[in-house]
């Protein structure tokens, strides 16, 4: 392989870009509009948007209504997003919830207090805590409170009740899906801003798809084959194309969700690691799209068979993920786009470092599957795709 | 005195499943001559064309391209052809200045003396003053003739020409007739495939007749002339594989 003509091979594929508008729309356009729409429809502008939930609160015992657990509900409510209702038994607010009174149902547990207590007696001794389990019920029809409720609850567990200062890795207390939320002037946008980032690269699939099959069609791909070239310089050259595409289009839709006020709650480094995770996901894009190229038998084909692959990835690895079923979100886990869009929300919206365990855990994922998936899609090609 | 061999087919053979497209085909060309390739479609021209270029593998037989194998040393017999497909293989969204650089660069011609080979090459093709316009907004034959001056960009030593001329008016074929005998002179080799007859007679050393996959006549223009009693080579060539159509590429 030589560097020299993978370069001028990506070179070419960069002029594709900005001389052909469909290209120059699914790569570059198309980001932008979408996120431009999402701010638009979900509340990034136009003055405040923040969302108020009404939470029931049904205490399950008198530690359940202890000082602690006192502190916990004020702290719900000074979020500013959630306003508590208490109610006496849990089929009562069940009932409210089910009329749509109520976008959720916290169920605090007899244990509350002595948990709390134990955890702050041994904050570093989880064999002496108590360990108890808030029950959420949730709105299912409500993705936002779906996506906020839980990740508040998390939050307000950890730094306001526990008193911890930072994302720990155990605590006594286990609810739902906790997480870290930045809680001030929380939107819908706030929630979809990070698969923004993946949903724009999924795109890629098409444009490699695309334009393999095409240069396979009329001939081009057996003429730089009769050239000194290799298929490893081809392949090269289209990965050095497609990790500048990728980060180009990481850096639009930072532009335009900043300018829709969504600031990620992360310093340059996150921002940089953000960036990396974007930008090597762009490698299991390309192999998805040589896959596709591969089977598909005309660009036009290429088209359709790339929505095989490219739809998953979106329904169950971007930011509409939280509102699928428990077993579609289960099946997210299959699938490379999730953990861009996990690590993304933990870095931008959780504020987590980079060295936490989720964005670590997350960008492996990303890294080993988007190699596999390259080097399956390089050797489906070679295999199937006749030049 | 032996001339030396710029390619040397011995006993090629492609198979497709029970279809033989090349039949033990053998044949040497000297250093600095003009071999046609003749033959109806579907012959076996392009098959052979393929597997001088390695692109296809044979199923038998070896090819040397400058003395390399050219299933063995692919890379480093690829260096010294250049090739211009039988599909005009052009980006549609490159201009043609940048079509012909862009194969400069994949055949690692140094920098300081390709942009004055890009230049040569247009200018031969004549199509310098259009250059830097997209190609695709060419007619056919302009993109012929950048696929030519891309495969030319290199001075390689040996010449590959898929149809060279099809689709050109007779200005831009003249043009690329005289840059083939230019070639010729500075002691290139060139192989072509053509159906036009007039232009094997004109351009052409030497030309072999394909059929089926087997080479059934081979030699200069004149002496296969001689030999069928013909007026002309497209005469010998009705001669030698009738009248009947045929189909496929």
């Amino acid at each position: 392989m030589k560097v020299g003509r993978a370069l001028a091979l990506a070179k070419k594929d960069w002029k594709r870009i900005f001389r052909e508008p469909a290209f120059l729309f699914i790569i570059i356009l198309f980001p932008v509009m979408m996120t431009v729409a999402f701010g638009t429809s979900f509340g990034a502008v136009g003055g405040s948007q923040a969302t108020v939930f009404n939470v029931g609160i049904v205490s399950l015992g008198p530690g359940a209504n202890s000082t602690t657990a006192s502190q916990f509900v004020g702290d719900l409510r000074a979020t500013g997003v959630i306003s508590t209702q208490n109610f006496a038994d849990n089929r009562t607010a069940q009932s409210a919830l089910s009329q749509g009174k109520l976008q959720g149902v916290i169920l605090l547990p007899s244990t509350f207090d002595s948990t709390v207590q134990s955890f702050r007696s041994y904050p570093n001794e989880p064999r002496q805590w108590v360990n108890s389990t808030v029950s959420l019920y949730l709105d299912k029809g409500s993705l936002l409170s779906a996506q906020t409720i839980p990740s508040i609850v998390g939050q307000v567990l950890q730094q306001g009740v526990l008193g911890t200062k930072t994302v720990v890795a155990a605590t006594p207390f286990t609810v739902a899906s906790p997480s870290l939320v930045k809680v001030e002037g929380t939107s819908m946008f706030t929630m979809f801003a990070p698969g923004l980032f993946a949903f724009a690269s999924i795109y890629m699939i098409m444009m490699v798809a695309q334009t393999y099959t095409a240069e396979r069609e009329n001939g081009l791909l057996s003429r730089l084959l009769v050239t000194p070239t290799t298929s490893a310089d081809v392949i090269m050259g289209s990965v050095i194309s497609y990790l500048v595409i990728g980060l180009v289009q990481a850096l639009l839709v930072l532009a335009c969700v900043f300018a829709l006020g969504y600031h990620p709650a992360t310093d340059m480094v996150g921002l940089l690691v953000g960036f990396l995770i974007v930008t090597v996901f762009a490698l299991c894009n390309i192999g998805f799209g040589l896959i596709t190229a591969a089977i598909a038998k005309s660009a036009g084909a290429a088209t359709g068979i790339s929505f095989l692959f490219l739809m998953p990835q979106l329904f169950l690895g971007t930011f509409v993920g939280a509102a699928l079923s428990g077993t579609a979100q289960a099946a997210g886990r299959f699938v490379p786009a999730y953990y861009v869009t996990d690590a993304l929300t933990s870095l931008f919206t959780r504020g987590a470092a980079v060295t936490s365990q989720t964005v670590l855990t997350d960008l492996a994922v990303v890294s080993a599957s988007s190699v596999i998936i390259l080097l399956v899609g390089i050797e489906v090609f070679k295999r199937f795709a006749k030049t | 005195m032996t001339s030396v061999c710029a390619v040397v087919i011995k006993n090629l053979t492609k198979d497709y499943g029970d279809t033989k497209a090349v039949d033990r085909l053998s044949l040497s060309i000297p250093e600095a001559e003009v071999f046609g390739l003749l033959g109806p479609n579907g012959s076996g021209k392009t098959t052979t064309i393929n597997c001088l270029t390695g692109l296809l593998k044979p199923t038998e037989g070896t090819i040397e391209v400058g003395g390399l194998d050219v299933q063995t040393d692919g890379v480093k017999a690829r260096r010294i052809m250049g090739v211009s497909p039988q599909e005009t293989a052009v980006y549609s969204y490159l201009t043609g200045k940048e079509n012909v650089r862009l194969f400069g660069e994949l055949y690692s011609v140094p920098k300081k003396s390709l942009g004055g080979r890009v230049d040569y090459v247009l200018e031969k093709v004549g199509l310098m003053d259009d250059a830097g316009r997209r190609v695709s907004k060419y007619s056919g034959g302009m993109k012929r003739r950048v696929s030519i001056a891309m495969a030319l960009v290199t001075d390689p030593k040996i010449v590959l020409l898929d149809e060279p001329t099809v689709g050109m008016d007779p200005q831009s074929r003249r043009a690329v007739w005289d840059f083939i005998v230019e070639l010729k002179d500075k002691g290139k080799t060139v192989v072509l495939t053509t159906h036009y007859m007039e232009e094997a007679e004109e351009l052409c050393d030497r030309v072999g007749i394909i059929d089926h996959g087997k080479l059934i006549a081979l030699g200069t223009p004149a002496e296969l002339k001689a030999k069928y009693e013909a007026r002309n080579l497209e005469d010998v060539f009705i001669q030698l594989t009738g009248r009947t159509i045929r189909e496929g590429a």
